[in-house]
């Protein structure tokens, strides 16, 4: 384990021990509170940071562009609108099937937006991001539309509008287990996407498929981004900001960064929750808004500071 | 060997290739020369399978680069593009590492690290190894990912324009060091435009023109006005220096 990993871990101690611990009904003895309340959200708290964090660093490697993540380039939106076909077409099936329909419209959304792209001039890092957000922005569209057309428009803005975990019990979560798999597959292929970041030439003369490797990175994405969506509603900037302060720190060696990615994405998730929950106590206020002030603070902070540091 | 046979390319209607054939030879350091266009670059991605194939045969060491699984052709060949820039933030160590993922998969060992040191210090760039590429100038930057392709370690070296970035002193570096690959029993094929490094290190010269081979020996054989003059279209003088041919383009 490198240092950076290491000192993430232990800070990980105090912030799970923090969120165990807070919350507005006290610990009963018979530990009921604990096991269906406390000790889920913050599991849920956990995955769902790692596994954004680190489907944000490989959606940056599939366009090779620091500033884009799943939930700033369609998918997010484009899962939404599978589940909510679903819904729609068949209420009443099981979870399992509702999830593959997310994950498949979110890979498809994908797929789109790298087809949509591959025009563009490479050199023009902004470009990439103003496509996501177009492109994002017409499938939210579309999916708001639906929505209002068959008043479904309180499901859809809890999907996509206020990711939060206050409703998070045992029993709701599991799903989000899947999504922290996916995000250890990504993890045990680093080495596959950070070749893919080199360039197609670059992978093909070390003898990687790039479009098997592209595919690997849409299936992560889309499994992680949907199974959160449908679980505790879209997370912003968590995918944008943790990847782009490691590569600052530590470089692109997804090897040793990745791990420390998933670890910060944990951390600061969890340090945003606990946050929520206490800024006006006894009531909370979602995560995705805490973190849509901390998270776009910082992004402009990084936009800013990109063009000096290359 | 390299044996291209039949070989045409095309890109929308434009002919860039026709029917090249020709052997390059193993253990041996072969130029590739000719103008701008020439269709050198293109040449050389075929070979090395990074542009796929759409009319004749190339054969790598007797592997037909049509078929045979990509990995397995990154343990018999390394290729460093034109141009080759990179976006990622990696240290200079860790670029050149990857040169040994086709044999290692992401379980790097002893050997593995050894080669990977070996090819830094061969490119001078032990006193940058553990700066980012972000943080190098060009002609470093290109060392790098020549380190790259050398600790790949494979029986042949397609090497895009190596000298374009590199200082005097490392261009003479680098020849040497694949002389040195070449005693060592390795295959270097090059696109150059510095006729003269052609000229003095080479043992075999391919000319390009127009997507055709226009003249192939050794450099004795092509650096004549005869051959040179029709192939860049200008005057040249060619004088011989140490036995070998030195042209006198800039004069
Ligand atoms: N994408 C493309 N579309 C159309 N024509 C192309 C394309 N890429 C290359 N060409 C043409 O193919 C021809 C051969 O290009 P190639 O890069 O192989 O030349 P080269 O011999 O390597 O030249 P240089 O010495 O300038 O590197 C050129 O005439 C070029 O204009
Ligand atoms: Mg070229």
């Amino acid at each position: 384990m490198n240092r950076p990993a290491l000192l993430l871990a232990l800070l990980l101690v105090p912030l799970a021990g923090a969120s165990l611990g807070v919350g507005v009904a006290s610990l009963s003895g018979d530990g009921l509170v604990f096991w269906v309340s406390r000790l889920p959200r913050t599991l849920a708290v956990m995955l769902t940071g790692a596994a954004l964090a680190v489907a944000g660093v490989v959606m940056q490697q599939l366009v090779r562009n620091r500033f884009v993540e799943p939930g700033t380039t369609g998918t997010g939106e484009a899962a939404a609108l599978g589940l909510l076909t679903v819904t729609l077409i068949a209420p009443g099936a099981a979870l399992w099937v509702k999830m593959l329909a997310a994950t498949a419209a979110g890979l498809l959304g994908t797929a789109a937006f790298l087809a949509l792209i591959r025009r563009l001039p490479p050199q023009e890092v902004l470009l990439v991001p103003i496509a996501g957000l177009v492109w994002s922005g017409v499938l939210g569209a579309m999916v708001l539309h639906i929505g209002w057309q068959t008043d479904l428009l309180q499901l859809v803005g809890i999907w996509l509008m206020t990711g939060e975990f206050s409703g998070v019990i045992a029993g709701r979560y599991e799903l989000l287990w899947l999504a922290g798999l996916a995000a250890a597959l990504a993890i045990f292929a680093a080495d596959r996407f950070a070749i893919l970041g080199l360039g197609d030439g670059v992978a093909r003369g070390l003898g990687l498929n790039p479009r098997s490797v592209m595919r690997l990175g849409m299936v992560v994405v889309a499994l992680v981004t949907a199974l959160v969506m449908a679980t505790v509603g879209m997370v912003p900037f968590i995918g944008l900001v943790v990847p782009n302060i490691v590569s600052r720190v530590m470089g692109d060696n997804l090897r040793a960064s990745l791990p420390v990615t998933a670890l910060g994405g944990a951390a600061l998730l969890l340090a945003c929750d606990i946050l929520g929950r206490l800024v006006i106590h006894p009531y909370e206020i979602p995560v995705s808004a805490v973190l849509g002030v901390c998270g776009s603070a910082l992004f402009l902070w990084l936009l800013w500071r990109a063009p000096r540091h290359g | 060997m390299i044996k291209v046979t039949d070989l045409s390319h095309r890109i929308g209607p434009a002919p860039i290739l026709s029917d090249v054939s020709l052997s390059l030879p193993a253990g041996k350091i072969t130029a590739l020369i000719g103008p701008n266009g020439a269709g050198k670059s293109t040449l050389l991605s075929l070979i090395a399978r990074l542009t796929p194939l759409q009319h004749g045969q190339i054969t790598v060491a007797g592997l037909d680069v049509a078929r045979t699984p990509s990995a397995a052709l990154a343990k018999v060949m390394a290729i460093l593009p034109q141009n080759a820039s990179v976006h990622s933030r990696l240290r200079v160590r860790d670029l050149v590492a990857f040169g040994r993922w086709p044999h290692h998969q992401g379980r790097p060992g002893p050997e593995d690290r050894a080669m990977v040191a070996a090819a830094i210090t061969r490119m001078g760039l032990d006193a940058l190894a553990d700066r980012f590429l972000d943080a190098l100038s060009g002609g470093q930057r290109q060392r790098a990912h020549l380190a790259m392709a050398f600790a790949q370690g494979t029986e042949w070296l397609l090497l895009d324009e190596p000298l374009a970035a590199l200082d005097m002193a490392h261009a003479r570096r680098l020849m040497q060091e694949l002389a040195a690959l070449r005693d060592a029993g390795k295959s270097v094929v090059l696109v150059l435009h510095e006729v003269n490094y052609a000229a003095a290190w080479a043992d075999h010269v391919v000319a390009m023109q127009n997507g055709r081979i226009v003249a192939e020996g050794p450099p004795a054989e092509v650096f004549t006005p005869a051959v040179l003059e029709p192939l860049y279209d200008m005057p040249l003088r060619v004088e011989t220096y140490a036995g070998r041919p030195l042209v006198l383009n800039h004069l």
